[in-house]
């Protein structure tokens, strides 16, 4: 696999304030799914916006498909880049739902028939077709989202960028938005990187990168962060359902296997334990 | 206080009659051309005219004449000041009653009603433009018609760009409103009560909290559209397309009309 983001030894701060990102280093393979959690403050959001570019670090390096992103370079490379960020209602540009999606296509001077067609199929694949002519204000925040993811789609980016996508969000449209992100990242073969403080989106990563005052402390799979507990307490990190429901179940001594699973995998695993008991 | 959603003036309702499907920017400018034409009406039958052709431009819009009404309503005020004020300033003619500097003559009681016609003529036709057309449709036209003016260096596209934000932001600043004051309502700031001073401070309490907001909004904004490739200056496309039709040029035809009719009528 070729790594579709390459970072070394960035380093970041703001004016007269103390370092907010410290020397770090990581990749991402194409295709992958990296969710990067951390307390407020840890520097999360800071990362994500110096990977788009609207921020640029002191020093380090960041490579995005081989190519040092340089302020030359940053407006091609975002073409590339698609970006949905926390607040649905501050980053819904125009005035209808269709003419939001073709903002971007509009900036990469787009000719207007492509756009239409590109619009059309972005807006099927977030399911919001029946809403192309709607104003902001006739959408829910769920819905606005979709609408951003469909922005980014008609982009036709390689990466996506979720900064707290869904952290505005009520539970039903949370879930509905994380369950068009699987369904658009295989459909359209995208490498994403979220920054998320919810633990159905971090499980839903391949890998997770924990960051605490500027460093990444851990960077592995959600298998092996859900079921340190060690880490979770001294982080103060949520524990995710199936691992409480599992140590629930220890204290009635159910046996429960140390893996981590998913709540199907589970519910499959809690079948099987009653056939046999 | 006012309610916002009584003002017709300004909104927009779907439709799909021969005033809806015209060209925005035909409608822009037979909307400022109206409004000069209704400037040089100065008798009885130029404004049964004018009058004939608003009634019929809102026939062919298929909107019910009650909705115009209905939109003068919170109007009222305004209407009735400046009757009042043609009523009993105006000089010459017959002299029917006078008590200080309060006149009532012949001249201001024709002028009074004149100039009513002449407001309800204009803000029918003003409404007429808005309720067919959407604000973004008329922000597109607005900066097609200026494109002109690129030539003198006028930023043309950020203006359209700045108008098109500003629409679509007034619903979600409107609504971000209605929450604030709720929430300062909560903790007993009296809005609609009090003098002029104390409401003044009290609305201290709805302005600062919106000012602070809308900068952090435009901030985010701003980072948005810098991250969907937003370049001030660079050459764009538009998604939407405006469609000159030979219907629009008809148009544009029969109301030109208008003022040589105007000027027979006038002898």
């Amino acid at each position: 696999m070729m790594s579709i983001i390459k970072v070394t030894h960035l380093n970041y701060q703001y004016e007269a304030h103390k370092k907010i990102l410290n020397d770090i280093n990581f990749t991402v393979e194409t295709g992958e799914w990296l969710a990067i959690i951390g307390h407020n403050g840890s520097g999360k959001s800071t990362l994500l916006r110096c990977l788009d570019g609207l921020l640029t670090p002191q020093s380090g390096q960041i490579l995005i498909n081989d190519t040092i992103m340089n302020d030359e370079n940053i407006w091609q490379l975002r073409q590339k880049m698609g970006m949905i960020f926390q607040n649905p209602d501050e980053q819904f540009v125009r005035a209808t739902v269709a003419d939001d999606v073709a903002f971007a296509l509009e900036n990469a001077a787009v000719p207007p028939q492509l756009m239409q067609q590109r619009v059309h199929e972005a807006l099927a694949a977030v399911g919001m077709l029946a809403y192309a002519d709607k104003a902001p204000a006739q959408l829910s925040g769920g819905q606005k989202q979709r609408v951003a993811l469909a922005g980014v789609i008609a982009q036709q980016p390689r990466l996506m960028l979720l900064d707290e996508a869904t952290s505005m969000l009520d539970p039903d449209g949370r879930r509905l938005v994380l369950q068009i992100i699987k369904q658009l990242r295989q459909k359209y073969h995208l490498t994403l990187l979220s920054v998320t403080h919810d633990i159905d989106e971090a499980i839903m990563a391949d890998r997770i990168l924990i960051i605490n005052d500027g460093h990444i402390i851990k960077n592995d799979t959600p298998a092996a962060i859900f079921t340190d507990k060690t880490l979770l307490s001294q982080l103060n990190l949520p524990i995710p359902y199936t691992e409480q429901l599992k140590n629930k179940l220890r204290q009635y001594h159910v046996p429960v296997p140390q893996g981590f699973y998913d709540i199907k995998e589970f519910v499959k695993y809690l079948w099987t334990l009653s056939s046999k008991m | 206080m006012m309610n916002i959603n009584q003002l017709i003036f300004g909104r927009y309702l779907p439709g799909n009659s021969f005033v809806h499907r015209m060209d925005p920017r035909a409608k822009l400018l037979l909307s400022f051309y109206f409004v000069l034409v209704v400037f040089i009406a100065n008798d009885w039958c130029g404004y049964l005219f004018l009058a004939l052709v608003t009634l019929f431009c809102i026939k062919l819009s298929r909107i019910k004449i009650k909705v115009f009404i209905n939109g003068l309503k919170p109007l009222f005020v305004l209407i009735l000041i400046t009757i009042l004020m043609q009523l009993f300033f105006t000089s010459g003619g017959h002299i029917y009653w006078q008590w200080g500097i309060f006149t009532l003559t012949s001249n201001g009681i024709i002028s009074s009603v004149l100039i009513t016609v002449r407001f309800i003529l204009i803000i029918f036709m003003s409404t007429l433009l808005t309720l067919t057309t959407t604000p973004m449709a008329i922000a597109d036209a607005m900066t097609a018609l200026l494109r002109p003016l690129a030539r003198f260096h006028l930023p043309v596209d950020e203006i359209g760009l700045m108008l098109s934000i500003a629409l679509r932001m007034v619903p979600t600043l409107a609504d971000e409103a209605t929450q604030v004051m709720a929430a300062q309502r909560a903790r007993g700031i009296d809005f609609n009560h009090g003098n002029l001073f104390k409401r003044g401070k009290a609305l201290i309490s709805l302005l600062i909290p919106m000012f602070v907001d809308s900068f952090n909004q435009a901030t985010n904004l701003a980072t948005a559209m810098e991250a969907r490739g937003y370049q001030s200056g660079k050459p764009r496309t538009h998604y939407h397309q405006l469609h000159w039709q030979k219907t629009d040029t008809m148009a544009l035809i029969v109301m030109l009309l208008i003022i040589p009719v105007l000027v027979f009528l006038r002898k």
